[in-house]
């Protein structure tokens, strides 16, 4: 048995007070700094926090492998997607936006908001069809397997080749009430499809008819649904749900 | 000073005093960094259950629960502030999880390096002495099993379990936080639901170790609470030689 210390009675009262004051001292250093957390939030959480979720962005950004895929399965093993996110696809009293599938076109622009190409939707399905079943996951917790059919956004994005040395790709829906960015190497990872059919289904307008983004390198929060504008730029704006303090990273 | 007890030289009270043999004194117990290490998992612990609660409030779909309901009382999580608080609860947990991890690096490296493991975790002979400690501490025996360490068996399986926990609910906590790039984790534990459950259960026994610790703490006494604290508790001269001569003549 290892060898111990023995102090007086008397030394071991002194210890004890110090002891007593070192806690409250460090409780009430703790209880300051909990309580001073929430001074200065920066897009809803303390702006300390928001320092870790970057950290934790770059971490993991820094740990990510170009060739590894995430894992995939089965299609028989797809379930039913809930519906979540009403966002560019129904109003605030939760009646369907309207959907002109005829005059629906993606706009899609580069840095300076310069004007590239305005596509129809038929003109974005000729591209090479994938189909791949991957886990969903949703910020609030759950997750489910989904069968997701469409083109590899880089084969979209191989159309404006210049475009693909930006570093961020922000998608908007048509009535640009959702809107998120993404770092390039998520989008050109090979599991990060434009989709148009779900389950082996056209997409329904719930679920981001007529093309929305999947991947399952990120939150449900960045696969946008209904995409009506796809910009090429130099720098990350603004996610919807960041701005409500979420992380923008939102990586898996 | 030493004039004065010169002076009063002949007085028989006075140095005397302080030379006699104390009857009572103070036994180191606890390391500093134990002390610590121990004192500050108790806010880490308390912030990420709370805003691990925030995060499984989030949704009634698929989350990991006693039963199909809400598993806390309206008054209790409307106190805990639990409702349409995801946003924060996931800042919190996924701030504050790094300083529970790094304390527990730290914890384990150093229980590594002095030793001090052995003081923790049971010896596979002593695991024979587990009914006696248990009769001992209900009060049948009155003997305790002769120990090495100054935890019981009972006592350092469950300190060894509860660092155990500690790591299982890291590592899950690692598989949920990434997922896809730590994939392998969620196939350990067969799928994300059940890497959650595992998540949340763990979370749970640290629950019921902890209100375990906090009555036997009750039960042992206020010295032994105090000597986490302090580091030291106060023994009796007596019983802390009669302690070693039975040591040495082992």
């Amino acid at each position: 048995m290892k060898e111990r210390k023995i102090i007086s009675v008397e030394e071991f009262e002194k210890k004890g007070r110090r002891s007593f004051l070192t806690g409250l001292g460090a409780a009430t250093v703790g209880v300051a700094g909990i309580t001073g957390l929430n001074v200065t939030p920066d897009r809803r959480i303390p702006s300390l926090m928001r320092s870790v979720m970057d950290f934790n962005g770059d971490l993991w950004q820094a740990l990510y492998r170009e060739q590894a895929l995430a894992p995939t399965f089965d299609h028989s093993e797809a379930e039913d997607l809930i519906f979540n996110g009403r966002w560019g696809v129904r109003d605030d009293e939760g009646e369907p936006l309207p959907l002109d599938l005829d005059n629906y076109r993606v706009e899609v622009a580069g840095p300076g908001d310069e004007v590239l190409a305005s596509m129809t939707i038929d003109e974005i399905q000729e591209l090479p069809y994938e189909e791949m079943t991957v886990v969903h996951k949703c910020v609030e917790g759950w997750s489910q397997k989904v069968t997701w059919g469409g083109t590899r956004f880089s084969n979209f994005a191989a159309l404006f080749p210049e475009m693909m040395q930006l570093p961020v790709v922000g998608l908007q829906t048509p009535d640009n009430v959702y809107h998120v960015s993404l770092d390039m190497d998520s989008m050109l990872h090979p599991q990060t499809l434009i989709a148009w059919d779900m389950n082996r289904e056209p997409l329904t307008s719930d679920h981001g008819a007529p093309i929305r983004l999947t991947t399952p390198l990120k939150y449900g929060i960045k696969q946008i649904k209904r995409i009506g504008r796809v910009q090429f730029s130099e720098e990350r704006t603004l996610d919807y749900w960041e701005e409500r303090g979420y992380d923008w990273y939102a990586g898996l | 000073m030493a004039d004065t007890l010169v002076r009063n030289g002949g007085a028989t009270d006075g140095p005397e005093t302080t030379l006699d043999e104390p009857t009572q004194v103070a036994v180191e117990k606890h390391p500093r960094a134990i002390r610590w290490m121990h004192w500050l998992n108790f806010p880490f612990l308390s912030i990420m259950i709370w805003s691990g609660l925030r995060i499984a409030w989030a949704s009634d779909f698929r989350q990991p629960r006693f039963d199909e309901d809400r598993f806390l009382p309206e008054s209790v999580w409307q106190l805990l502030d639990l409702d349409r608080a995801l946003a924060r609860g996931l800042a919190f947990h996924l701030s504050f999880g790094w300083f529970f991890v790094i304390n527990g690096v730290l914890y384990a490296t150093y229980l590594a390096i002095t030793g001090e493991w052995r003081t923790i975790v049971p010896r596979l002979q002593s695991l024979k002495d587990i009914p006696a400690t248990l009769l001992h501490e209900m009060g049948l025996k009155k003997d305790a099993p002769k120990t090495t360490s100054q935890y019981n068996v009972m006592q350092q399986l469950a300190y060894s379990t509860v660092l155990f926990l500690g790591f299982i609910v890291v590592f899950t906590g690692f598989g949920l936080f990434k997922p896809t790039q730590l994939s392998f984790i969620i196939e350990i534990f067969g799928g994300y639901e059940n890497t959650r459950s595992v998540h949340f259960w763990t979370t749970l026994s640290f629950l019921a170790f902890f209100l375990v610790h906090i009555a036997q703490v009750a039960r042992a006494g206020f010295g032994t609470f105090w000597a986490m604290v302090t580091g030291y508790q106060v023994q009796d001269v007596q019983a802390l030689e009669a302690k070693e001569t039975a040591e040495v003549g082992k």
